[in-house]
């Protein structure tokens, strides 16, 4: 259905972003303030240049060799596409007593512990969440199963926002909550959640070779886990840990080094600002929301605006972006955090080059580096001010429709007003 | 819909009289009356006394005036906790304090009309969840203000944000969920001397989903229409049990000695709105519930105030404000449940360019915190939608219109002379990320300073916690 709209791409484009033709291959993205997150840094009047679906060349300037369908970017900014951090994207439509979702699994003999459960086999590329999100900047995002009772999320995917919402890497994460709700419904305390985390995890490692199905086996984790873990234990698929607590997050940085080769990031980190120096040492980023400056339990005691802050300055890599619906509001959060003492650049990272980094995907997106895929956007102005908007969105250098299912429902009511329009539906009566 | 209460006229509005309730079963024959039965409408009263300030005035400031103007480089001043003058320039008093709002802006402070601080507070656990009493779909008698906890340090982290009154409303669950409280935004060690005074009471009521969902399996309402006929047969209840009154009054007004019906809290609350003294706020998402609520509320005659969430609003935009109802929204959320898939970032806007009500509210103790990001987003989404809205006529959607659905804009909700000085001076421009709320007045005492870590609210729950005095 997406796809239907090559020609009404050109009528999506922005008045104020000019385009001969969007079907050409070559597109040149000219006199914008180019945000690129490479070591080119910020251009405040650079060109973009895309072919074949991937970022060419960026460069200082508005010259333009031939062959490039020219987007005039004057007085906007250009940022790569923002990285959604932790989404349920593909994988939810409704999440409430509205048919399955598949952002939620319980246990079956398959996979006892939910590190096997793989999300791509699930993700919805017609999900109206993927539009909804594609037409205000977010190009990519880790997608994982948010509800689980299980000790493990299952294994996390990283999806382009594309018609076929690609898959840009499986197996890429597996979250696996160590806070105190996870704690209640794992033995009902942290003294047994932990122990089955290592549990689990000294298992795997003593488990040379992956029992076959015919033979015996009564372990704790599934054969079908055991597999899904090792790629944790050899250090491919990072493990993201949620923890609030700092007294839990001290506990994440002792498990790293017990396990030194697992590559570990530091899930919704409410009091990190507090271990900052520790989580900088261990090279452990961090993935937060933060707004949470509320003690919501006794573990979110020390919430704080500044907590993004305190992590940069200590040098922790910040990624912010956890929502699905909404996951276009993590520009907003981001500002925020701006607001209360983040750099902007920091800002900027934690929506982009960061969230690309901790995914293992910025051999891919999150920056505008020659090479990377072209996934680009055109804003009105600063990204992070809740007034300004994403203009136009390229994913793989082609112009997306910047329309969603929202913006039809809109346009349908708006056009109600205005009888003399008769722009009428079929199903929607003008007054 | 005007409400008169002449047709339902009955005992409840003018039992005002202080003497508590002392039902003695008598005789009717007997001559002599037995001491006339009446009831304390107001039995929890508010204790507030504002904070003490001095004559201010800030100038060179620009002002939003909440209600539709805007003046660049101007004074506002303010004494004796009212708002005296605003203009380019005032006459002022010269023992005023002077506060140089150069690069600032001015506005009336937020008014959040949906919010579950303090029955919902942080910690939330189930020691404190306190806004659902989810034990029958009909509990118009409790009353939120019994479950507001004035330690929910919710409350400060709002103030910080520039709210300065809110409607602490219980949960949505039941068809008639119970009273809602309006509180003026102070840190406070009781609700009473956190209750706005004279502010009506209101009534919360919920649609669709959440009813259903609840009593379903718990003997009903199971579908939307077993949710209407609850209603219908509570508001019917209501108008027998006014009768009741309206019989005992008559009688007892002609030297009879009648028996005082049985007080029954539940049909109070809901005699209450019949006889137009309690606001009827309703949570409501989808256009055709919204307007078969507008329907039954012809049927019983009386007033929604306002549809809260009403997130299909801009569907029937017009027949709000035909309806004269206010439609309190959020900016963006949608998608977590059906009723609210239909979500679109232009609805605030597009309600407002009918000239319908249109409120911004949180329903939330983060988004609580940033309003003004709120009303930002909707007025730029609609401008961007062809909906040219200017920033002083949106900014009635955090203060002046939430005040109206409340019932307290004759107090405050606007910098007009006379009004309550509750105002906040920004950083800058409020429609922005990057702007904070810089000082916060409540009737003209200073309840709030960005630069004053004294002044930083912390409730008792965090004393002695991690994270005390930080800055939040």
């Amino acid at each position: 259905m997406k796809r239907l709209l090559s020609l009404a791409i050109a009528t999506a484009l922005s008045s104020t972003v000019m385009s001969t033709s969007v079907l050409a291959e070559n597109i040149a993205i000219v006199g914008g303030k180019v945000i690129t997150q490479t070591k080119q840094g910020t251009l405040e009047s650079g060109t973009v240049l895309i072919k074949d679906g991937a970022i060419e060349k960026v460069s200082s300037g508005t010259n333009v060799p031939s062959g490039y369908t020219k987007v005039d970017a004057s007085g906007k900014v250009v940022t790569p596409g923002f990285v959604g951090a932790l989404t349920s994207l593909g994988l939810v439509e409704v999440a409430s007593w509205a048919g399955e979702v598949d952002s939620s699994a319980s246990s079956t003999k398959v996979s006892t512990t939910g590190a096997a459960l793989d999300v791509t086999y699930a993700i919805n590329p017609d999900s109206t969440l993927i539009d909804v999100s594609r037409i205000e900047g977010v190009t990519s995002a880790a997608t994982t199963i948010a509800n689980t009772d299980l000790m493990f999320h299952g294994q996390g995917a990283v999806i382009g926002l594309d018609d076929d919402a690609d898959i840009l890497k499986d197996k890429a994460f597996m979250v696996v909550n160590m806070d105190g709700a996870s704690a209640d419904s794992h033995g009902g305390s942290r003294a047994v959640l932990w122990v089955t985390l290592e549990a689990l995890i000294d298992e795997v490692a003593s488990t040379k070779k992956i029992p076959s199905l015919t033979s015996g086996w009564d372990g704790m984790n599934a054969r079908a886990d055991i597999k899904a873990l090792k790629g944790v234990l050899e250090g491919d698929i990072p493990l993201f840990i949620e923890a609030d607590r700092a007294a839990d997050i001290r506990q994440v940085l002792a498990f790293k080094k017990r396990h030194p080769d697992i590559s570990i990031v530091l899930l919704h980190g409410v009091e990190a600002w507090r271990v900052a120096d520790q989580l900088a040492k261990a090279n452990i980023p961090v993935i937060l929301d933060p707004q949470l400056n509320l003690p919501g339990n006794f573990e979110q005691l020390g919430a704080t605006l500044h907590n993004a802050e305190r992590l940069e300055k200590a040098g922790v890599k910040v990624a912010i972006g956890m929502e699905t619906h909404n996951i276009r509001l993590a520009a907003q959060h981001a500002g925020n955090a701006v607001a209360n003492g983040l750099s902007y650049e920091g800002g900027i990272a934690s929506l982009t080059s960061v969230p690309a980094m901790i995914l293992g995907v910025d051999n891919q997106v999150g920056s505008l580096a020659p090479g990377k895929r072209a996934d680009v956007v055109i804003w009105s102005g600063d990204p992070l001010e809740v007034t300004e908007a994403a203009e136009q969105v390229y994913i793989e250098g082609e112009a997306i429709d910047m329309s969603s299912r929202q913006t039809k429902l809109r346009d349908r009511y708006m056009a109600l007003k205005d009888v003399s329009a008769s722009k009428t539906s079929h199903y929607v009566k003008p007054q | 819909m005007k409400h008169t209460s002449s047709k339902l006229a009955i005992a409840l509005a003018c039992l005002c009289s202080t003497v508590s309730m002392q039902p003695i079963a008598q005789a009717e024959e007997q001559t002599e009356q037995a001491p006339h039965v009446s009831i304390n409408t107001d039995p929890y009263p508010s204790t507030y006394t504002p904070i003490s300030g001095k004559p201010t005035v800030i100038i060179n400031v620009t002002i939003l005036d909440g209600v539709g103007s805007r003046i660049e480089n101007g004074m506002v001043y303010f004494a004796d906790g009212k708002i005296v003058a605003v203009g380019e320039t005032v006459d002022y008093s010269n023992d005023a304090v002077v506060i140089d709002g150069k690069g600032k802006w001015v506005t009336p402070g937020i008014i959040d009309n949906h919010s579950h601080l303090g029955v919902y507070p942080t910690p939330s656990v189930g020691s404190t969840s306190d806004g659902n009493e989810m034990t029958s779909p009909v509990t118009p008698g409790v009353w939120a203000e019994h479950s507001v906890w004035p330690q929910d340090p919710g409350f400060g982290r709002a103030l910080a944000g520039g709210v300065t009154s809110l409607q602490i409303l219980p949960g949505s669950a039941n068809l008639f969920g119970g009273r809602s409280v309006v509180l003026k935004n102070v840190p406070s060690r009781t609700m009473q001397d956190m209750k706005f005074p004279d502010a009506p009471y209101g009534m919360k009521m919920a649609c669709g989903e959440n009813p259903k969902r609840v009593y379903g399996k718990k003997g009903g309402p199971m579908t939307r229409m077993g949710n209407v006929k609850g209603y219908r047969q509570a508001w019917s209840d209501a108008q027998n049990y006014m009768r009741e009154w309206e019989k005992y009054e008559a009688d007892y007004e002609a030297g009879k000695n009648p028996k005082a019906p049985k007080r029954n809290l539940d049909l109070e609350t809901m005699a209450g709105v019949l006889n137009g003294d309690i606001r009827v706020h309703m949570h409501c998402y989808r256009a055709d519930e919204m307007t078969v609520m507008m329907d039954m509320m012809k049927e019983f005659d009386y007033q929604i105030a306002a549809f809260h969430h009403a997130v299909e609003g801009y569907k029937i935009a017009d027949k709000l404000a035909e309806n004269n109802v206010c439609a309190s929204m959020w900016a963006d959320w949608w998608g977590f449940k059906l009723e609210a898939y239909d979500g679109i970032r232009e609805n605030i806007p597009v309600v407002h360019a009918a000239n319908a009500c249109a409120i911004v509210h949180s329903d939330d103790e983060l988004g609580i915190q940033r309003l003004n990001q709120e009303a930002a987003k909707a007025w730029s989404d609609g401008k961007r939608a062809g909906i040219d809205i200017s920033m002083e006529e949106a900014w009635q959607w955090l203060s002046a219109n939430p005040a109206k659905s409340l019932g307290i804009f004759d107090k405050t909700g606007s910098l007009e002379a006379g009004k309550n000085a509750d105002l906040v001076l920004w950083t800058g421009n409020p429609f922005s990320t990057y702007t904070k709320a810089e000082q916060v007045f409540v009737d003209g005492g200073k309840a709030y300073e960005l630069g004053n870590p004294d002044s930083w609210p912390l409730s008792d729950f965090e004393v002695g916690q991690v994270g005390e005095g930080d800055v939040k």
